[in-house]
């Protein structure tokens, strides 16, 4: 029954991942990991270093062997038999490109070519290198790239076989803005193109703004979901109204206003709202407030940060630890 | 999906790009080495007077052509013991194993990357010592060195002993995981051929047709296993994540 669902859902799904662990002797690297990925979705698989992130990717990358667990990736099923063949279908691009620095970058990308044992080859490595924005940059040696161009070169090789899925651990690491930024653009291009994207990082920012849907990893896999419904699930709704001078009862204005459960002070003239309804209180509040007098500057939605969620997350863990 | 001689070949094209571009390469391990090995020998057989005994002529041939076993046996052995370990110090490997590549195909493309230039420098050398002596040492020398039976042996185990340095290069290559201690075991698991060929070579063992036969055999045997074996050393795991199953 299980494994029929498995292979129904494989069809649809780019990754299925169900129970997944994975330990060194007594150490665990990840445990009991479950979750699904679309194809064309870009997926954002958060943690702090240390998280699992990395051995994650070199397991589904067949690089590594679960300890338990199955997973289908790109439509295989997970095991060393079939390493080659989910390894054909996938390209991963660790967090260092690990280039041959003494060849060119197009001796580079044919190289690996080779390895994928692709047709025109040159045709592919143009592509790959139009793509990042390196045509012009092929016959260089990659000793003499800037990292960041060093990450775009990886990123090309990433791209040569169409993988049906990408998985990217941590590309932004150790790159300046502007760099990153570069990265970051690519990125969006592949999404434009449907590429289905495994993205590994800790700059959630970079999470919030790249991806469909995140998971926070912290040796367990702690959330997964569209990071607006993260802050559902995390936080309770809110209202933030900030008025000129402050009221001289709060209490009469905002309570038994309907859609708000509570609130408190927050600075000067400032006020958090708790409610269960923001589109029913967010008028009603404004009413109240008009109706006592105040002058409103600001009436807005709490929004909590992707940064919010995970601190709250990774806090709990250390919190139950030290319990 | 099969053994691809197209993966094999990806690799081997990249390694001798590699060194192409690798002056410690060019210049010292495909040059300077081979030619200490080849200004010695020449020197022992130049050296020789002409009312030499026909012992200390057959000691002087044997040490001459011992050394130019050496080129074989030692100038693959550093590239060899690099090979799997050095990848994964400058953190190339990884990207190469999450390829389809099987263990297999990497490692007979970086076997043939290693024996390719390690023969072509060999025979070479070889070439011009036996021009060498044709040209300069004395009618004796020039005599026994080419109506013996040194060429074929020479040009037989030549090959022969490329191929141990090299499998055993890289199965150490394989597991080690520091690359200076990988190429001083390296250098250090070449002795035992080099030393029944020497042992040979001062008539401590009587050589024969048989023996050597015997050897070339046993050599020819761990170069054909020894792709397999290493392969099967060959622990993915443990190359990427430093730690065993």
């Amino acid at each position: 029954m299980s494994l029929h669902r498995t292979a129904a859902r494989a069809d649809h799904a780019a990754l299925v991942v169900e129970h997944l662990s994975k330990r060194f002797g007594d150490r665990v690297a990840f445990d009991d990991v479950s979750f699904e990925v679309g194809y064309g979705e870009v997926f954002g698989f958060l943690g702090p270093n240390g998280a699992g992130k990395t051995t994650t990717v070199r397991t589904l990358g067949t690089l590594i062997a679960p300890t338990s667990g199955s997973a289908t990736v790109a439509g295989v099923p997970l095991s060393a038999a079939n390493g080659p063949a989910i390894r054909a279908r996938i390209s991963i691009m660790p967090e260092s490109p690990g280039l041959y620095l003494r060849l060119t970058v197009a001796e580079n990308l044919r190289c690996f070519a080779g390895l994928y044992e692709l047709d025109d080859i040159q045709e592919r490595i143009d592509r790959a290198l139009r793509a990042v924005k390196l045509l012009d940059r092929a016959s260089d040696p990659c000793g003499s790239l800037s990292k960041g161009l060093r990450q775009r070169v990886g990123l090309a090789r990433a791209l040569l076989n169409d993988p049906a899925v990408l998985f990217l651990d941590e590309p932004t690491s150790g790159l300046d803005p502007v760099a990153a930024h570069d990265v970051h653009e690519l990125i969006v291009s592949l999404r434009e193109q449907g590429v289905t994207i495994f993205l590994t990082t800790h700059r959630l920012e970079e999470a919030e703004r790249l991806c469909h849907r995140v998971a926070i990893l912290n040796t367990s896999l702690r959330l997964v979901g569209r990071p607006d419904e993260l802050h559902e699930r995390l936080f309770n709704q809110a209202l933030e109204v900030r008025v000129r001078g402050s009221l001289a009862n709060p209490g009469s204005v905002f309570d038994g206003l309907p859609g708000v459960d509570a609130w408190e002070l927050a600075g000067s003239g400032g006020y958090q709202l708790a409610v269960s309804e923001p589109e029913l209180a967010a008028p009603a509040v404004a009413r109240a407030l008009v109706g006592a007098g105040a002058d409103i500057l600001s009436l807005a939605e709490s929004r909590h940060s992707l940064e919010d969620i995970y601190l709250q997350l990774i806090d709990e863990d250390v919190e139950a630890k030290r319990r | 999906m099969s053994f691809s001689w197209t993966r094999v070949g990806a690799i081997l094209v990249k390694e001798l790009n590699d060194y192409r571009r690798n002056r410690f390469v060019m210049v010292f391990t495909m040059t300077i080495l081979p030619l200490i090995f080849i200004a010695a020998p020449t020197v022992q057989l130049l050296s020789v007077p002409a009312a030499a005994s026909s012992s200390k002529l057959d000691a002087r041939i044997g040490l001459s052509l011992l050394y130019m076993l050496l080129i074989p046996a030692i100038v693959p052995s550093t590239l060899a013991a690099y090979s799997v370990i050095g990848e994964r110090e400058q953190g190339t490997l990884e990207p190469i194993l999450i390829t389809p590549v099987r263990p297999e195909e990497f490692l007979i493309g970086k076997a043939l990357a290693v024996v390719i230039p390690t023969l072509v420098v060999a025979y070479t050398l070889f070439g011009v010592f036996l021009a060498l002596a044709a040209l300069f040492a004395h009618h004796g020398i020039e005599s026994a060195i080419f109506s013996g039976s040194h060429i074929p042996v020479q040009v037989a185990f030549t090959p022969l002993l490329a191929g141990w340095s090299i499998w055993v290069g890289i199965a150490i290559s394989a597991r080690s995981s520091d690359v200076r201690a990988a190429q001083q075991l390296s250098v250090l698991a070449n002795i035992p051929p080099v030393a029944i060929v020497a042992l040979m070579g001062f008539n401590v063992i009587t050589p024969s047709t048989g023996l050597a036969l015997g050897l070339a055999v046993a050599l020819l045997a761990v170069d054909a296993l020894g792709w397999r074996a290493v392969a099967a050393m060959f622990d993915r795991e443990r190359l990427i994540a430093g730690a065993r199953r």
